[in-house]
């Protein structure tokens, strides 16, 4: 489904290289892990395939589909079936959840050829999402992420991804700044999502989420790469002892004054 | 037409309303002395008081001196080269009786401008008085209004047919020496609305006026006078647009509102008068004063304005609260792009006991402009218990437009409660990427973000033209980033 190929990567400001050859395939189905110390790269990776315009892809390709998405704007690439759950996820006041995903999921129906839901048939829909992830009616109500607390920003992405449906989603670090029932929630809410149709992606720099979302394959990621690859116990082997023996002894220093 | 399909209609930000209506006009020299005053008072037919207001007028205005305490840069324009009366042909030289008499091409602007005067056509629930240039064209639903008491038409009229009124409260609240631009409409000042809502009642029907100027020379110089008599209520719009010209026009307004004992008047402005194009030529010098006074207690005044046009504004639409209990508001959302700059707030002047005010202004500043809000908030001494809260957010798009905020507080007595919030935020380049990662273009995602910073003062407005605001300020802003 999503092909990408050894992708290098720039910031657009300053030039400064943060993706230096990414190799990865994901399929129908898959559940990825990417893991990896600060600062390797795990989230920019994620940003530049969502079409974030403050990297510059240098060299490489990201085909979804088959087709190359480099030329397509971030709207665009969401219209395909792409999603980005965000580390951060933004305020946007006075405009609600509800709102925001009308639009946001009619106008992507539209580019795939489903139909669009007037308000009322949206309303349902998306309460039975939000069940998903155990929010409450109300919270579609409110302003996007305005006011909520760290982990309603987290669940509220989750929602929005079931909302959306997409064919392929990035989750940017969805398991940080959560306490462990919330951690549990947004895992049944991501394990309910995925199906043999949909591929998830978690960018993830601990171990825990993965033990309740079980990964097909876990990256490591250091230093702009993927430097090793493998299925669920690789991550038991990193939780138990850290990222150091995948370092080159060249990068190690580079990268523990990084940390 | 859905919402997004009128935004495409008019993508690449393009002014709609610049087209120029090609009417006759009557000869009128351009310059001001005092023979022009005589002159615009003869064609008008007025009696000798009017004549004398505007005369008195125009002596204090040559002694004063065009203000520089504004934040705005410009040229001074240049008084001779205005034409101070503007006004077309007419078949028989009076104001249209009925819609036979105006001007085929009058009522085609009008049509165009979505603001059909045809009966059968007419907007439902609201009465429009139609001004183009210096003249008020038409007014709509006169004798419905009649009916319940309420007299709607324009300034001129009323000089001739409630001269009373009009003596006992023109230049009672923006005297005719308040200030520069304020003394040169006493003494130009052509059409405008007049509005007198007797005791007891509740206009029937919103009110309001629509301001065209067509002419290139002409500057608008429109008077507007609304009084609410005891216990009675009247909500009241107004729109404005203009051709595109490479010169500046000058309008020069004043408004003035009455609010007697527990009498309300809600005053909301779309202003879309051009602005000039990308490089700061031509557009609309906005320089104008409106004030409204709660004479009565337990009177209140609200003002909202959605302000996005023009190349520069001045205005300070601002409310003395004399009777006790009174209340004053004022909502506004200012949107500056390119090169425009606006100067913009109010003044809340608290007078009588238990007076409230409250002030919401958002600043929106893309391209290259420069966006001000200046307010004063004044507790007097005999201002008992006096409250205000103000709100004032400045948002920019881009990184070359500017935000400032001026807030003037001065109070004078120890029982006064002042609040003041005030914020400046920047459209993130995040906050786009978020919405588009969601699917929203980049156009759609920025008029989500703005109409969301906006929304506490756009539902102050009327329905039709929360709806109308809603659309100009998506056109407005596209294309703004980047």
């Amino acid at each position: 489904m999503l092909e990408i190929k050894d992708l290098h990567v720039c910031v657009e400001e300053d030039g400064t290289e943060i993706l230096k050859g990414v190799n990865l395939t994901i399929n129908e189905g898959e559940v990825h892990a990417i893991m990896g110390p600060n600062g390797s790269g795990k989230s920019t990776l994620s940003k530049v395939v969502a079409g974030h315009e403050a990297y510059e892809v240098t060299q490489g390709d990201i085909l979804f589909e088959g087709e190359s998405i480099l030329e397509l704007e971030a709207d665009e690439r969401a219209h395909l079936g792409l999603f980005l759950a965000f580390q951060y996820p933004v305020e946007v006041p006075g405009v609600t959840n509800k709102n925001l995903l009308r639009q946001a999921y009619n106008t992507i129906a539209a580019e795939r050829g489903r139909e669009e839901l007037d308000p009322l048939q949206f309303e349902d829909y998306a309460k039975e999402k939000l069940e998903l992830v155990d929010m409450k009616p109300e919270f579609i109500e409110r302003s996007v992420n305005a006011g909520f607390s760290g982990g309603e920003k987290k669940r509220n992405e989750i929602f929005q991804m079931a909302v959306l449906d997409p064919k392929i989603s990035f989750l940017d670090e969805t398991d940080s700044g959560l306490d462990i029932d919330a951690l549990k929630t947004v895992a049944n809410g991501i394990n309910e999502i995925s199906d043999d149709e949909n591929a998830v992606v978690l960018v993830t720099h601990y171990q825990r989420i993965l033990d309740y979302i079980t990964p097909d394959h876990v990256h490591v990621m250091i230093d702009g790469k993927i430097a090793k690859s493998g299925d669920k116990d690789l991550a038991i082997k990193l939780e138990e002892q850290g990222y150091d023996w995948l370092i080159e002894p060249a990068t190690a220093s580079v990268n523990g004054e990084q940390q | 037409m859905s919402e997004t399909e009128a935004l495409e209609s008019m993508v690449g930000g393009e002014y709609k309303y610049g087209f120029t209506t090609d009417v006759e006009y009557e000869d009128f020299p351009t310059g001001i002395n005092e023979d022009i005053i005589r002159e615009i008072s003869r064609r008008k037919d007025e009696p000798e008081w009017v004549l004398e207001f505007r005369l008195e007028a125009f002596e204090k205005w040559k002694q004063m001196e065009e203000p520089d305490w504004p934040n705005v840069e410009y040229e001074k324009p240049n008084f001779d080269d205005i034409q101070y009366y503007s006004s077309t042909k007419k078949k028989d030289g009076k104001k249209a009786e009925s819609l036979e008499d105006v001007d085929d091409q009058i009522l085609e602007t009008y049509e165009k401008l979505g603001i059909p005067l045809e009966e059968q056509k007419q907007l439902q629930g609201i009465a429009v008085d139609a001004v183009f240039d210096s003249e008020s064209i038409f007014t709509t639903f006169k004798e419905k209004l009649a009916e319940a008491g309420v007299i709607f038409c324009s300034i001129s009229e009323a000089i001739q047919d409630h001269p009373e009124l009009v003596k006992e409260y023109m230049g009672s609240v923006v005297p005719k020496g308040d200030n520069f631009y304020a003394a040169l409409n006493s003494a130009v000042f052509s059409d405008g609305s007049f509005v007198y809502v007797p005791e007891d009642t509740v206009c029937p029907m919103d009110l309001s006026t629509y301001f065209r100027i067509n002419n290139m020379q002409s500057g608008q110089f429109e008077r507007t006078l609304i009084i609410c008599e005891d216990n009675s209520h009247v909500s009241y719009l107004e729109g404005c647009t203009a051709p595109m010209y490479q010169e500046n026009q000058l309008h020069a307004a004043v408004v003035e509102l009455v609010a007697l004992e527990d009498a309300e008047i809600k005053y909301s402005t779309i202003q879309n008068w051009y602005s000039g194009d990308e490089k700061g030529q031509g557009g609309i010098f906005n320089f104008v004063t409106k004030r409204g006074h709660c004479r009565g207690d337990n009177s209140k005044i609200s003002w909202t304005q959605v302000e996005t046009g023009s190349a520069i504004t001045w205005k300070y639409p601002s409310v003395i609260m004399q009777g006790d209990g009174s209340i004053g508001e004022f909502f506004s959302v200012a949107v500056t792009n390119n090169r425009q700059q606006a100067d913009t707030g109010t003044k809340m002047i608290h007078v009588g006991e238990n007076t409230k005010s409250t002030i919401i202004s958002k600043g929106i500043s893309a391209g290259e402009s420069d966006n001000s809000y200046r307010g004063l908030v004044k507790i007097s001494p005999r201002a008992e218990n006096a409250q205000n809260y103000s709100v004032c957010d400045s948002m920019l798009i881009g990184q070359t437009s500017g935000a400032h905020t001026f807030p003037y507080i001065e109070s004078a007595n120890p029982t006064a409660k002042v609040e003041h919030e005030a914020s400046t935020s920047r459209v993130g380049e995040d906050q786009i990427f978020y919405l588009q990662q969601r699917g929203m273009d980049e156009d759609d995602a920025i008029s989500l973000i703005v109409n969301g910073f906006c929304k506490e003062v756009l539902q102050e407005l009327p329905m039709e033209f929360a709806v109308e605001a809603d659309k100009l300020l998506g056109i407005k802003l596209e294309g703004s980033v980047g």
